[in-house]
């Protein structure tokens, strides 16, 4: 058994792998979750028992092979050996997104007929309860948190950890048979239902088998190296497809420990807490956390800021050299070696810091020897006196000060300090965010995929990274592009179908196994990495013929951190125009230092200071749109900044915050016509629904500015009008 | 009041028991001024009691002689069954009863949960000498408990990412959450809410009710709170008292209080002619 283990047959499930870890890694932490402010950890051992115990306690309440189980809920270990629980049972789990408002749920709880639904709090069961009557098929509730919940009525409802103790006291009685099931699981059977976030129309199932995920999770683990002591925080949302691939898929794989922050408001500080060597983020939360820096750094005093400003100068242009750390392909270890040599740099750091400050101080006395009238302009006119170093040295020196002095704190602050991967994904990453994460030593990569691929379809190798490419395709997918410039792919960890939806399978899917990833992209020449231009069925044209690619351009003006979404019409228009989203966060901060008052989010975004600010941003992306000949059409004449923030709870975005275009258009329809039609100002109500459903609605005059467009011979804004 | 037996349940299913405090016929005076003529009421086990009334009606200094801080000029308070006899605040505080205050009283300074930890100090046994022993003399594990204790008010008042921020730097709405998470630290039987929800705005109010509710639920703590918003009021409480001008001109369920031509009279005036 041992051997087979090894050599990785039999290891055909997720339950087979959790079997396989508590063989080899049994006492070493399998789960950890902070709660009541103290990280709590269990052993793959533990995990195993608990999972388990919660396994039988499902047969206890008449778990059948085939049912689909529904999870609600945050990131918490619970949730996550609830999966592998219903797996053990035959029955196939399916995440939901827990921020998704009971009309959602209701949607996906009927179409995959789920029979159990596990809730992580009285807020999921309530929702559950809302729907319960009209959805047949749900037949018994099972929550975690307990807060709350006495009152209701349990014939059909328990506590996990009841149902846990009720599989532990039936032991005997379900041993034999949860045996016989988990020996039943094999490569094809199914791992886990994912609901894509639909950017448009409803939701589709995708089902992932075993193959699909362990293939995968296998694949990418042996592509970064990534063994059993990497620390991941598990915090984007459970229902989400890289989250499974992450916290269970390559987790199982590879047996390294999944931390739950303690709730979603607490993620930064459990994140500087854990430390992971290994990190997921959308490139949103790279934004935020550089927005955040940015502003605090304003508030510092001049020497830091003096320090922070000349250190990331230098980190710009040297720290890809000096910075990256040695690409270790082994478990990483505090060895004794590691421990003196990190001890030596940090030295380093300090005594070439010291170094600089005396051989300045020596070269400051001898210049007032010589020029004691105008000393400061003859000591800045010289380079440095001891010239003894080459210049890659002393690159190498300043930037271990740097390491020292701002990198170092700077990484400990965000809890980056002990990352070796990290990935982001999802939407394209602005080059001065990307390069900021890598210029401090941080081996940020992107990747590309989606749902139907178990996510990986291209990621970037270490020492090939760069911010506009996507990288070259993950080991085992093959990629083509098609004759309109769509990407397809075909992959161990394709998808096996839409779940009761043999049309759309059919239409994504062709007999060969290829599917369209609904992106538009090319080769690059010389370096054959993936670059992706937008989405496939979004490009279109303008009124004249010219290239339309709105995602391009809504990705230039995202760049900027006072800029939070923008959403660009023009196709089958004569010229385009956009909405703009302020980030509250940077253009907040901006109107504190500069003396603007405002009392709401509203008033803020309507402020013509505010605008005049945009105005500039966008004439700088026409700037630099009007570079490419090919897209110089896509140029904005007319903006408006949106009195409210694009929100999922009223339908605009998805639930990984990706925007819905067409809901958009639809919705405010009225201010697209104003855009077009030459008003400088508009009153529009819009309805908005809040978090526990309810309906209310924003009444706002917005203004409509005009930007300036470049190198456009054909029409200008003033000839439009 | 002495019968604990009378009990019954409320229509969402919470038990209300018997008679735990009743005030008898308090009256009291500051020098010449009359702040309180004449009041009795009771408070039951488990029930969420409201006291309301216009501005200078009395109500808070109400509460500090339910609290054991005003001493009533004339009259009885009657604690579970026994004559309360005149005793030091403190005293009060560890036969359980906790407050929060109308204006914040939290230590600035502090951190979340050092505020939230002096919210223990009454349960804690081991003196100034034993907490310089440390972990000779067992204070370090007396601590831990506590610790502990206080953990899981702020699990359930959902204030973890604030646990280690000073208190100085929080928004309005938490200080008033904070506050009320240092009484709950104290577990008393009967807690005392001097306007919880003033100066809030929608968002913290409907959190801030919420929190109520699920601690009378969970805990079943008897809370006692005074109150201008009439729609909160009507909403939480079981029972009202209503006060104008030191008098008691209302006694009974929201509905009951909300039609009385009295109440009426005092909220919204009498015409004079």
């Amino acid at each position: 058994m041992a051997d087979a283990i090894a050599a990785g047959k039999d290891l055909q499930s997720i339950p087979a792998l959790l079997a396989r870890n508590v063989q080899r890694f049994g006492g070493l932490p399998a789960y950890r979750e902070k709660e009541f402010g103290i990280w709590q950890s269990w052993t793959w051992a533990e995990a195993n028992e608990e999972i388990r115990a919660m396994a039988m306690g499902f047969l206890s309440v008449g778990v059948e092979r085939g049912d689909h189980i529904a999870i609600i809920g945050r990131n918490r270990p619970r949730h996550y050996w609830a999966m592998v629980a219903a797996q053990m049972c035959g029955a196939v789990p399916v995440p939901l997104y827990q921020d998704a408002v009971a009309e959602e749920m209701a949607y996906v709880l009927e179409h995959c007929g789920a029979r159990f639904v596990v809730c992580g709090d009285q807020e999921q069961v309530d929702k559950v309860v809302e729907i319960e009557d009209r959805i047949q098929s749900i037949q018994h509730v099972l929550y975690t948190d307990r807060r709350g919940m006495r009152k209701y009525d349990h014939s059909r409802m328990n506590a996990l950890e009841d149902i846990q103790a009720e599989g532990r006291a039936g032991h005997y009685r379900f041993e034999a048979e949860i045996e016989a099931r988990i020996a039943e699981l094999d490569y094809d059977s199914t791992c886990v239902m994912l609901y894509t976030s639909g950017t448009t129309g409803k939701p589709k199932g995708v089902v992932l088998s075993n193959r699909n995920i362990i293939e995968t999770a296998k694949n990418s683990a042996e592509f970064d190296h990534l063994a059993q002591g990497e620390e991941v925080l598990a915090y984007l949302p459970m229902a989400w497809v890289g989250d499974f691939i992450f916290s269970v898929g390559q987790a199982m794989w590879s047996g390294f420990t999944v931390n739950c922050p303690e709730s979603a408001a607490t993620m930064m500080t459990d994140l500087r807490e854990i430390g992971p060597t290994y990190f997921f983020a959308p490139p949103r939360v790279f934004e935020g956390q550089l927005t955040q820096v940015m502003i605090r750094m304003e508030d510092a005093g001049d020497l830091k800021h003096g320090l922070f400003k000349y250190f990331m100068d230098f980190a710009k242009t040297k720290g890809e050299t000096y910075g990256m750390p040695k690409l270790r392909t082994k478990r990483s270890k505090p060895t004794l070696r590691r421990r003196v040599r990190w001890a030596y740099r940090f030295m380093m750091g300090i005594g070439f810091a010291i170094e600089t400050l005396v051989e300045n101080a020596i070269r400051l006395a001898l210049v007032k020897l010589r020029h004691p009238i105008h000393t400061r302009e003859h000591f800045k006119a010289r380079g440095p006196l001891l010239n003894i170093y080459p210049q890659p040295l002393r690159d190498y020196f300043t930037y271990r000060t740097g390491e020292v002095l701002v990198y170092g704190p700077l990484k400990n602050t965000l809890g980056l300090s002990r990352i070796r991967v990290a990935y982001t994904a999802g939407e394209a990453i602005g080059p001065e965010i990307f390069d900021f994460y890598r210029s401090l030593g941080i081996n940020l990569k992107q990747l590309y995929g989606q749902t139907e691929a178990s996510v990986f379809i291209t990621q970037q190798p270490d020492g090939e990274v760069r911010s506009d490419t996507v990288g070259v395709p993950s080991p085992g997918v093959e990629l083509k592009i098609g004759d309109n410039g769509e990407v397809y792919y075909r992959s161990p960890g394709t998808f096996v179908e839409y779940y009761n939806n043999p049309d759309s399978t059919a239409s994504t899917k062709d007999p060969e196994g290829w599917v369209a990833t609904g992106d538009a992209g090319f080769f690059e020449e010389g370096s054959g990495h993936l670059r992706i231009i937008d989405r496939a069925k979004d490009v279109g044209k303008l009124a004249d013929g010219r290239l339309f690619a709105p995602k391009y351009v809504e990705n230039k003006l995202k760049f900027y951190p006072n800029i939070l979404e923008a959403v660009v019409f023009g196709a089958n228009k004569d010229r385009c125009t956009a909405f703009i989203n302020i980030d509250l966060n940077a253009v907040g901060n901006w109107a504190e230092r500069n003396n603007i008052a405002y009392a709401s989010y509203q008033e803020l975004a309507g402020h013509p200071r505010v605008y005049d600010m945009i105005r500039k941003h966008v004439e700088e992306v026409n700037e630099s749109v009007a570079q490419d000949p090919m897209l110089s059409g896509c140029q904005i004449h007319r903006f408006l900044i949106l009195h409210k923030e694009l929100d999922a709870d009223d339908g605009e975005m998805t639930r990984t915050r990706k925007v819905r275009r067409n809901i958009v258009a639809e919705k405010f329809a009225d201010l697209i016509e104003a855009l077009y039609d030459g008003r400088d100002s508009i009153y529009t109500e819009t309805e908005v629904t809040y978090e526990d459903g309810r309906k209310g609605s924003i009444k706002a005059t917005l203004s409509i500015a005009d930007a300036r467009v470049f190198g456009e011979t054909t029409k200008t804004p003033e000839a439009a009008e | 009041m002495n019968d604990m037996t009378d009990g019954y349940m409320t229509a969402d299913g919470r038990k209300i028991g018997g008679v735990v405090m009743e005030l008898k016929n308090i009256t009291l005076k500051f020098g010449g001024v009359t702040a309180i003529s004449d009041i009795s009421f009771d408070i039951r086990e488990g029930e969420i009691r409201a006291i309301i009334g216009p501005n200078g009606a009395g109500k808070s200094s109400m509460l500090n002689v339910i609290s054991g801080f005003y001493i009533p000029t004339e009259g009885e308070v009657w604690y579970r069954g026994a004559r309360r006899p005149q005793m030091r605040p403190y005293k009060v505080a560890q036969m359980g009863i906790a407050r929060t205050f109308q204006n914040i009283a939290l230590f600035d300074g502090m951190s979340v949960l050092d505020n939230i930890m002096t919210g223990r100090l009454t349960k804690m046994k081991k003196g100034l000498f034993a907490q310089a022993g440390w972990w000779f003399t067992g204070a370090a594990k007396e601590e831990d408990e506590h610790r502990a204790k206080v953990e899981k008010i702020i699990d359930f008042l959902e204030i973890q990412n604030i646990r280690k921020t000073p208190v100085g730097r929080l928004p309005y709405g938490l200080k008033k959450r904070v506050e009320l998470a240092r009484a709950l630290a104290a577990e008393p039987s009967i807690l005392l809410l001097d306007e919880p929800m003033a100066g809030m705005n929608v968002e913290e109010k409907e959190d801030m009710c919420r929190f109520i509710l699920d601690v009378n639920d969970e805990f079943g703590t008897t809370t006692v709170l005074i109150e201008h918003d009439m729609g909160v009021v009507m909403d939480l409480s079981d029972r009202v008292v209503v006060m104008d001008y030191g008098r008691k001109i209302g006694d009974g369920p929201p509905d009951e209080v909300r039609n009385n031509q009295d109440v009426i009279d005092a909220y919204l005036g009498v015409a004079h002619d």
